[in-house]
């Protein structure tokens, strides 16, 4: 762990402070979109579509009208006389806010029923009859592209096929060369499940419009409050909703993950509803509906190989990658990325061959797909790379820890150039596989394993040694709709040494109300109980672009410790001033400037803050304030060593996991407890995928699971008690050394996992399992084998 | 939850109730715990017009031995069956059923009496009267009846209760010494309907021979299913290994699961082979201890 700099009492980074944020949350008073009720608020609820294709031929809506409390139901045809029947997405696609002729999958928006209650509105949905045809979906992504299937986007003029579009990265020629030359070539043919974030909050909104003064004020579940406006701007700018005349205010977020981010149609509606009828509208999606609607993430699937020496040599890889959107490619990546960060898929082994390549398709199902806890598609590509480890591992008879180990980029290496082109920051693979190899007993295991497969007995041990690529980015290359990916901070230190710190993020339950605290109090040497900090509302925060990604503190800890570091440079002034010295003979610690040689000769940083609204030097501006937007000169590159060992029930194929244990490299670490935390959130929702959880379709797109009955959220009860550990190299282009951590354990934990369980299996022949890997699926194998 | 409008009524007395389930006729759902009508009503599967909730209604929630059996009444929890001492001495088998229900919160409010009159194939205790033999008493505007636990389920959401009847107790035989019960199903994860659930209780007498035996089978079988074929098998002679690998097959190829997320016929019919093979050898386990 890095050594704390500071007090406790001033808290700076590496002190587990209790998460400020906390005191409400525990107590119950927390404030959510739901807690809000406006004077004459009006509620929503939505008709979705029993079918996942199908023209709509009439909406009765008389017999909802005669509800009592139903005020209005409005149809795509209503909002289409305002031209607001169809928004854009962010990755430029196009999305309706509520179908005119046709819709596109099961639980498609129909029609908004708006009542005096939350109860009426429900029951007027039920009145509104809805005459459909049914048409035959595009439901399996490998026959989208088939000459006789549908064309699906028939709004697109001159649209012929349901692609998308294609992506490629790497070297294809060199590539293909490396592989005719192999020793050895391994493939696997992977589908990395749809599955939904399905936060414990779901998605809504109270959208306030105000008449007189032509201002919308929208209270709404978002991750990026100040790109949501700018979006509301653009998609209702022509109906007089200019960007100064909206405010979005995020109020506190049950859990986000990726799924917070897009522009959902209810968020359009109900904003299209109050500013007809002056009043505000308040919607609030039902669980089923979040499940079945909102987006979901990952669903790509993917061919991967990989060519090495027979000595475990790793040469190249290439990955074939199909990537089912549903019906609009509602993805939330950097405009230049449409797989994202796909190609860190090279992993993190030291090799200079690859090529990997990407095209999607559209089909009638729900529109994604999100970063649900990963940055932009790394969850797909570490699962690829670390899968295909293991399988060359086990085609040519070497241990999968040795195999990494001799393949691994080496520490002085660093900055280390990618097959893709990216530029890895820093890190120390050996140490940390090392450290996880000593903390579960690696080689212990492995005797055990053996002397366990001499009686028939299943046990398997999985590694992942993952590179996880965040804190995007760089103005160069990344953007959303346009606008670069900085984030922002800005401090204002009030007479009495107490600040206030702005972001344009917003935590979802990262706790960024204790952390950007510690990053400022590390820097300034104010006390981190004593800095306040809010998110959410666009008309105070500093723009920015929001949380997800693991960018949060990449960019915005980054900005607050620039911000402060201009404070700090201000304070110089003034206790030079004030001390009647030169700025040159002051040394600095936080929290206090004194004298070279005379440390009694001292100015506390609040008394420093007092004199700059009291005592400041002439031609000085007065206050102490600072804002910085932060343009990270890279990405950082967080890693992990993740060793998960499982016990197989060979009868029931049940599935225990026995241990796992992550080491993670996410540089320097601001709360320790926060981190942990993070740690165990991101590990439980790695094994969701891997053994729990996929949204699954019949061949007529009806949604098999949309309930939390069926769709399996794994809670504590499943999750082993996991074992965390930390290797640091701190990142050198960022201001605090630090990394971003959310994601790594969701990213980095499938593929142990994963590997884990085709290790137990795999004296039987089977070399691959599709995740969710499930009892009755590894029983299937099993028996397929002729094992049972 | 967002139902639809409903009546509230909450009567103070059995007769009372009766009487406003034989005034509300259909229209009428009877509240117990509510942990399987209330999520029908939250997804308007079921609209009732009326709710009769017997919460408040005194001497439905009970525990005793009696007679040379033990009483449970219908309003009972599932958390009270749970940490009963009085069943955890004579039937374990409660321990492991209530356990396995839903997560501990749905516990304290579920009864045995709903979990049975609901009728649902998927739900676990109906699989543990059946291996206890129990027997049923409703009560309607005519008095109390008693009715086999064999005679109890009909099919998908049916029972032998009839219109205005309550489920007011149930009553299982206390088996002599000598007796041991156990219960496991599999679950995708907790508080998961069974993937296959099976229940056993054993009797076996002081020379090894298996006196008495009881199975019953969890959601693999459109009604929950007494494993007659596989309760012969064991009766009558000493366990064995043998005897106890032709009572597992014989309940997979009497029951009749389909196949679902949970997993296919053949997976279905395989678990319960290896979940009787095992609660037997639990079962037996604990007579000899007992």
């Amino acid at each position: 762990m890095n050594k704390c700099k500071t007090s406790k009492e001033i808290g700076g980074m590496g002190h587990s402070l209790k998460r400020k944020e906390d005191i409400r949350f525990i107590q119950g008073k927390g404030h959510y979109v739901d807690d809000i009720k406006l004077p004459g608020m009006l509620y929503m609820d939505i008709v979705r579509s029993p079918y996942a294709y199908a023209k709509i031929k009439k909406i009765n809506i008389e017999e909802a009208m005669k509800v009592p409390g139903v005020v209005a139901v409005v149809t795509g045809r209503d909002l289409e006389k305002y031209n607001l029947h169809w928004m854009p997405t962010l990755m430029s696609d196009t999305q309706m806010v509520l179908p005119t002729d046709t819709v596109m999958y099961q639980a498609q928006e129909v029609a908004a029923v708006i009542a005096t209650s939350r109860y009426a509105a429900r029951d007027g949905r039920e009145a509104v009859k809805v005459d459909y045809e049914k048409m035959k979906p595009v439901i399996d992504p490998y026959k989208s592209m088939d000459p006789d299937a549908p064309v699906l986007r028939t709004d697109k003029a001159g649209k012929k096929d349901n692609h998308i579009w294609h992506w490629e990265a790497g070297d294809k020629a060199k590539t293909e060369a490396v592989f005719a030359s192999a020793d050895v070539v391994v493939k696997e043919q992977m589908h990395i499940p749809r599955i939904h974030v399905a936060s414990i909050e779901t998605c809504g909104c109270v959208a306030d419009y105000d008449k007189i003064n032509n201002h919308l004020t929208m209270y709404m579940t978002t991750q990026a409050p100040h790109a949501i406006r700018t979006v509301i701007a653009l998609v209702a700018g022509h109906v007089g909703l200019t960007e100064e005349k909206i405010r979005v205010i995020s109020p506190d977020i049950g859990g986000g993950f990726g799924g917070k981010v897009p522009v959902y149609p209810g968020y359009v509606i109900a904003i299209a509803v109050s500013f007809l009828v002056g009043k505000p509208v308040k919607w609030i999606e039902d669980r089923s509906e979040n499940l079945q609607a909102d987006s979901f993430a990952r669903d790509y699937h993917i061919t991967a190989e990989m060519a090495g020496t027979k000595d475990g040599k790793i040469l190249a890889t290439r990955f074939k990658i199909l990537a089912d959107h549903g019906y609009t490619d509602a993805s939330a990546n950097p405009s230049k990325f449409p797989t994202g960060m796909f190609s860190i898929a090279t992993g993190s082994y030291d090799y200079d061959t690859s090529y990997m390549e990407c095209d999607a398709v559209y089909t009638n199902k729900p529109p994604g797909g999100v970063a649900y806890r990963c940055s932009f598609r790394v969850t797909e590509a570490v699962h690829a790379i670390e899968r295909m480890t293991d399988r060359f591992a086990l085609e040519i008879g070497k241990d999968p820890a040795d195999l990494r180990m001799e393949n691994f980029i080496k520490k002085e290496d660093f900055p280390w150039k990618s097959p893709t082109g990216w530029i890895y920051d820093s890190g120390d693979y050996h140490k940390g596989l090392l450290k996880a190899m000593d903390a579960v007993g690696y080689w212990e295991l492995r005797k055990e394993q053996a002397e366990k497969r001499k009686k028939g007995e299943l046990m398997g041990i999985g590694l992942s040694t993952f590179t996880e690529i965040v804190g995007a980015g760089p103005s160069k290359d990344f953007d959303i709709l346009g606008i670069k990916m900085f984030d922002s901070a800005e401090i204002r230190v009030h007479p009495t040494g107490k600040a206030i710190a702005r972001f344009g993020t917003k935590s979802q339950g990262q706790g960024h109300e204790t952390t950007y605290a510690q990053i400022i109090a590390e820097e300034l040497g104010i006390p981190a109980e004593n800095i306040q900090v809010e998110e959410g509302d666009t008309d105070t925060a500093p723009y920015g672009l929001g949380t997800y990604a693991s960018r949060s503190t990449p960019t915005a800890g980054a900005a607050a410790a620039m911000a402060s570091r201009k404070l700090v440079a201000k304070a110089r002034k003034i206790a030079a001033y004030l001390l009647e010295v030169s700025e040159e003979d002051l040394e600095w610690e936080p929290g206090k400037f004194w004298v070279k040689g005379a440390p009694e000769k001292s100015k506390t940083i609040q008394e420093i803050v007092f004199a700059s609204y009291t005592n400041h030097p002439q031609g000085m501006e007065a206050g102490f304030e600072a804002t910085h937007y932060y343009d990270p000169p890279n990405l950082t590159f967080p890693s992990g060593a993740y060793i998960c060992v499982v016990d197989i029930d060979k009868e029931t194929g049940g599935i225990h996991v026995r241990r796992f244990v992550a080491i993670d490299d996410c540089g320097n670490i601001i709360n320790p407890m926060i981190v942990q935390g993070q740690v165990h959130g991101g590990l439980t929702q790695g094994i969701a995928p891997a053994m729990y959880e996929e949204l699954i379709y019949d061949e007529d797109g009806n949604i098999l699971n949309g309930t939390l009955m069926d769709y399996l959220v794994p809670t504590a009860v499943e999750s082993p008690s996991w074992e965390t550990g930390h290797v640091i190299t701190p990142s050198p282009h960022h201001p605090i050394g630090a990394k971003g951590v959310g994601e790594s354990p969701t990213v980095g934990a499938p593929p142990a996992i994963a590997n884990a369980i085709v290790d137990a299996l795999s004296p039987f022949g089977i070399t691959h399992l599709d995740i969710p890997i499930t009892p009755a699926k590894v029983w299937k194998a099993l028996k397929d084998k002729g094992a049972i | 939850m967002i139902p639809q409008s409903f009546q509230y009524e909450s009567p103070g007395t059995l007769e009372e109730a009766i009487k406003l389930l034989h005034q509300y006729g259909e229209e009428a759902k009877i509240l117990s715990g509510g942990h399987s009508l209330i999520p029908m009503m939250k997804l308007r599967f079921a609209t009732p017009e009326v709710l009769v909730d017997i919460n408040n209604i005194p001497g439905l929630s009970h525990i005793v031995e009696e007679n040379g059996k033990m009483k449970i009444g219908g309003l009972t929890r599932e958390s009270e069956l749970e940490h009963s001492a009085a069943l955890a001495k004579i039937f374990p088998i409660f321990k492991d059923v209530t356990k396995l229900i839903a997560d501990p919160q749905v516990r304290n409010r579920g009864t045995i009496g709903g979990n049975l009159a609901h009728g649902d194939a998927a739900n676990d205790h109906p699989a543990v009267m059946l291996a206890l033999n129990a027997t049923v008493i409703a009560t309607g505007a005519e008095g109390s009846r008693e009715i086999p636990i064999d005679e109890f389920f009909f099919g998908f959401y049916s029972t032998a209760l009839q219109f205005g009847e309550i489920l007011t107790e149930i009553q299982i035989p206390i088996p002599p010494t000598g007796t041991g019960s156990a219960y496991h199903k599999l679950e995708r994860k907790v508080g998961d309907y069974a993937t296959a659930g099976v229940a056993v209780q054993i009797t076996i007498g002081d020379d090894g021979i298996v006196k008495a035996a009881g199975i019953g089978l969890t959601n693999v079988n459109p009604t929950p299913l007494r494993a007659v074929r596989s309760e012969q098998a064991l009766i009558g002679k000493p366990l064995t290994e043998h005897s106890i690998a032709e009572a597992a097959l014989y309940a997979s190829e009497d029951c009749s699961p389909s196949a679902d997320l949970r997993g296919s016929e053949e997976y279905k019919r395989a678990m319960v082979a290896v979940l009787v093979k095992r609660m037997i050898h639990e079962a037996a386990n604990r007579a000899s201890n007992n």
